[in-house]
């Protein structure tokens, strides 16, 4: 067996009995308490770490930059938009059984993903700094909206939304874990069959392309599948933040950049890894909680700066 | 093996192929000469088909270029680009291994033929050694190599080579051309270094704004004012001491 498949495994099982544990880890007074709360939390922490991992990683090997993840591309602040639209102006339309929040928070991460790809190429130059300052002026602009969107609701409402945009994955029952299942199911699925894609696309298109990828409907389909997933669980959890830089790039440290090694590995850890963020959150003050979304970002903050600052021969940004 | 007939090519409305037709023949070495801007990178992306469109036509293997799937066309030719100064950070045998995406069914594992195929091209271009090396850690030649291994890996007739030996030194230029030498495949080369086109090509293309200004035996390039017609620059031709081949001083 060889030392990737190895570690690929060693993953596997820690990821198994970190979900099989966190629900127990804490004061748990009643079954009720753990098969109604903890339970379906573990589970929605794994899958929006997953899918948030997942996503990222997708996005760093499209754009080939190691810096971009759904919250730095400003996905997160569109689909984020799109679901605080929704939950404001109270639609209740529902479209193939997907109701209108993912709905709306998937339009928002799209076409802010579209903003973002539009302004990074204009001029034919398509340059890191570039996307990483239209990804920050895309966040800038939805935040801003959302702001609006606060400023114009009544207290309760506000509050609400203020709570959502820290990111949690607190649920009670099951319903909400059902809502963002087929979301992150099938993003996870077609960028897993997809892993050799990937691996091409990330060598250059024009390699990819001799190759004998096709490249648009692939790449097309790939960022559908990301978008869709980011959608998904932006809509129920919030927009956690920074999941989708630290996932894949502690996952490429430990098994490489092949994709059909990485997207397995990536989708585990990121799982395992906002569930231990999240009980950190749920612990650290407890009686009390902190919100995920905050674990992340004073973890994920410090994590970037460090990505930014490695050469560029070690898979740093600025090259 | 590759016909271009009457076959043009714009982007954003500026044409930049105008009206080429040549063909290449199964087992020729063509060098693709030119100025900065001729249009050299954009046909080699053509006949790959990176780039689409255009009027005209593109035969590859007898059959025209849009009658294959991309899968397919990469089976028979295969491009190795300009070696960037960037590149992802998989090793050697994993860029290698990608070269078989077109021969693999969807989600199939390798198979033994695969593995050889890899195995082969690592040989030929003398990259065994290096082959659990990360790409970002060789020197622009052993990446070059890397490259050209991975392209032989894709087992197609027709290569596309694009400056393979630009950024290398005179030690790396000579190790590749002479990995190029071994090579048995249909070869069209882009080339900015003009005695390597005398040395390593049976025939010569030159293209000047997008059109064709020369199409001919290389060793045509030498005779009367060719070079200044597709350079606007006049060179001086000398002798090599040691093999008396004519050698070109812009």
């Amino acid at each position: 067996m060889s030392r990737r498949a190895v570690i690929l495994v060693g993953i596997a099982v820690a990821t198994a009995a970190g979900v099989a544990l966190a629900p127990m880890i804490g004061v748990v007074s009643l079954d009720l308490v753990l098969w109604k709360i903890r339970v379906p939390r573990t589970m929605m922490a794994f899958l929006a770490g997953s899918g948030l991992s997942l996503a990222g990683m997708t996005f760093q090997a499209l754009f080939r930059n190691p810096l971009v993840e759904p919250f730095t591309l400003g996905v997160s602040s569109g689909a984020a938009f799109g679901a605080t639209i929704a939950i404001r102006l109270g639609w209740t339309f529902s479209i193939l059984g997907i109701s209108s929040i993912p709905l709306s928070a998937f339009a928002g991460a799209l076409a802010s993903l579209a903003l973002v790809y539009g302004v990074s190429i204009a001029g034919r130059s398509f340059s890191t700094a570039l996307l990483l300052l239209a990804g920050v002026a895309m966040s800038f602009f939805f935040w801003s909206l959302i702001l609006l969107i606060q400023y114009l609701s009544d207290f309760t409402g506000s509050f609400r939304i203020m709570r959502w945009l820290m990111g949690g994955v607190e649920t009670v029952g099951y319903d909400a874990v059902l809502d963002v299942l087929p979301f992150v199911v099938s993003g996870s699925a077609v960028i897993l069959c997809y892993a050799r894609e990937l691996n091409l696309l990330a060598a250059g298109e024009d390699l990819a392309a001799s190759r004998g990828v096709s490249v648009g409907p692939v790449r097309v389909l790939l960022f559908s599948a990301s978008t869709l997933m980011v959608g998904g669980v932006v809509s129920l959890c919030g927009p956690i933040g920074f999941i989708g830089l630290i996932a894949p790039h502690i996952c490429r440290l430990l098994v490489g950049t092949e994709h059909r090694c990485l997207a397995p590995a990536t989708a585990l850890f990121g799982g395992l890894f906002l569930l231990a963020c999240d009980t950190v959150a749920r612990l650290i003050i407890a009686p009390a909680e902190l919100p995920v979304g905050v674990v992340t970002a004073l973890l994920g903050g410090p994590f970037f700066v460090w990505l930014l600052l490695r050469r560029p021969r070690e898979g740093g940004a600025l090259a | 093996m590759i016909e271009v007939d009457h076959y043009s090519f714009a982007l954003e409305k500026r044409e930049i192929l105008r009206d080429l037709t040549f063909s290449i023949a199964a087992g020729e070495r063509v060098s693709l000469i030119g100025p900065n801007g001729a249009g050299k990178t954009t046909l080699l992306k053509c006949l790959q088909r990176i780039l689409r469109g255009g009027r005209g036509t593109i035969r590859v293997a007898g059959a025209p270029l849009d009658s294959y799937r991309q899968f397919e066309l990469a089976k028979r030719v295969a491009y190795v680009p300009q070696s960037e100064g960037r590149m992802a950070p998989y090793t050697v045998r994993e860029l290698v291994e990608m070269a078989r995406y077109p021969h693999l069914g969807p989600l199939a594992p390798m198979r033994s033929a695969d593995e050889a195929a890899i195995d082969r091209a690592l040989e030929e271009t003398g990259m065994v050694a290096l082959s659990d090396r990360s790409l970002t850690a060789l020197s622009g030649g052993e990446r070059q190599k890397a490259l050209l291994a991975a392209a032989l890996a894709q087992e197609t007739d027709i290569l596309l080579l694009d400056e393979p030996t630009s950024f290398l030194d005179p030690a790396q230029q000579a190790d590749l051309l002479e990995v190029l030498g071994r090579v048995r495949r249909t070869i069209l080369s882009v080339t900015h270094d003009l005695n390597e086109a005398l040395a390593h090509s049976t025939r010569v293309l030159a293209l000047r704004e997008g059109a064709l200004v020369f199409d001919g035996p290389s060793a045509a390039l030498a005779e009367g004012d060719t070079l200044k017609r597709i350079y606007r620059h006049p060179f001086a031709v000398g002798t090599h001491p040691r093999t008396g081949r004519p050698v070109l001083f812009p």
